[in-house]
C-alpha cells in the first residue's frame, strides 16, 4: 500500500508509538502447542510439541499448582529471505496447565528430543492407588 | 427463506467464516488447496539464490522422514510414531491433539528451482530443505558500454 502524501511529523511519532506498542503486544503473543496427557497407575506423562526449540531455551517453572512450558523455537533463518506462505507466524510457545495436588512436583522429569518434550509427572507416595475393602455386613 | 427454515448453527457459522477469511488472506491459492492445518506445517520462503522450505515435524524418526523432487513438485512424507500407550488397561487419555500417523505434503517449486541442488537436515523437530535456483535465473546488472 502506498500514499501519495508523506506522513507529517507528529502522525511519524504516532506512528512509531503504535509500532512500539504492537511490538510488546506481539511479544507476549505465544503459539500454544498440541500435546498428549496420559495418566497411569504412578502418575501422568505430558508429550507436547515444540518444534525448532532446543534446550536452552525451554523453560519449565512449576508454582503452587500451576505449570508453565514456556519456550522459543531459534532457527537460523537466512538474512535475505522473503516470506511467502507462512503456517507457523510465531517462534513461541506457552502453555499453563494446573495441577491436583496428589501430583509430586519435586519429581517431574523432562526429556526434550527431535522438539518433542515428554514430561513425567510422578504422583506422590500416599497418592499411590489403593484398593478399598469392601466389608460385606 | 430457505435459511430461515433452519435454526442457525453458531458453529458452523464461524467455521465457515474462518474459512472465508482464510482464503480472503491467501493471495495465490492453488488447486492443491490451501494446505492449512496439515501436517507438518510449512513456513515457505525465498532468498536470490534459493527456496527455502521449513517443515514443523517434530518427533519423526529422521529415517522415516522421505523428500522427493520431481517435475518441479517437492513431497515430504513420513511417519510419526504414536506415544500413545496401546494396551494398558488402567491408563487414562486426557488430552490428545498431536497428530499420529503417516503424512504427506506437496508443494510446487518455482520454475527456476535446481532439482540437483536440495539439501535437507532435520534438527529439533524442523526439516529444513534448501534448494537452489539456477544461476541463470539469478538477477544480474549488466554494465552498460
Amino acid at each position: 500500500m502506498t500514499t501519495n502524501t508523506s506522513p507529517s511529523v507528529s502522525e511519524r511519532a504516532q506512528l512509531a508509538r503504535k509500532g512500539k506498542e504492537d511490538d510488546t503486544r506481539y511479544s507476549d503473543a505465544a503459539l500454544t502447542p498440541p500435546v498428549d496427557v496420559i495418566e497411569d497407575s504412578g502418575g501422568i506423562t505430558l508429550y507436547a510439541d515444540l518444534p525448532g526449540v532446543s534446550r536452552d531455551k525451554l523453560g519449565l517453572h512449576v508454582a503452587s499448582d500451576t505449570l508453565t512450558i514456556e519456550a522459543e523455537s531459534d532457527l537460523s533463518v537466512p538474512e535475505a529471505l522473503e516470506s511467502s506462505h507462512t503456517e507457523v507466524g510465531l517462534g513461541r510457545f506457552r502453555r499453563v496447565f494446573t495441577l491436583s495436588k496428589e501430583l509430586d512436583t519435586d519429581n517431574i522429569s523432562a526429556e526434550l528430543k527431535q522438539g518433542v518434550l515428554k514430561l513425567r509427572i510422578p504422583k506422590a507416595e500416599h497418592a499411590q492407588p489403593r484398593r478399598i475393602e469392601i466389608q460385606a455386613s | 427463506m430457505y435459511r430461515s427454515l433452519f435454526p442457525r448453527d453458531m458453529f458452523a457459522e464461524m467455521d465457515r467464516l474462518q474459512r472465508e477469511m482464510q482464503q480472503a488472506f491467501d493471495l495465490s491459492p492453488t488447486i492443491r488447496g490451501f494446505g492449512r492445518n496439515g501436517f507438518p506445517a510449512l513456513n515457505i520462503g525465498g532468498t536470490p539464490q534459493t527456496v527455502e522450505i521449513y517443515a514443523f515435524a517434530p518427533g519423526v524418526d529422521p529415517s522415516s522422514l522421505e523428500v522427493n523432487l520431481e517435475r518441479g513438485l517437492l513431497t515430504i512424507a513420513g511417519k510419526r510414531e504414536n506415544a500413545l500407550p496401546q494396551e494398558d488397561e488402567k491408563a487414562a487419555i486426557h488430552i490428545n491433539e498431536r497428530f499420529e500417523g503417516t503424512f504427506r505434503r506437496v508443494l510446487t517449486l518455482p520454475d527456476d528451482a535446481d532439482p540437483d541442488a536440495v539439501t535437507a537436515k532435520y534438527r529439533d523437530g524442523v526439516l529444513q530443505i534448501s534448494v537452489q535456483r539456477r544461476a541463470s535465473s539469478q538477477p544480474r546488472r549488466i554494465t552498460v558500454q
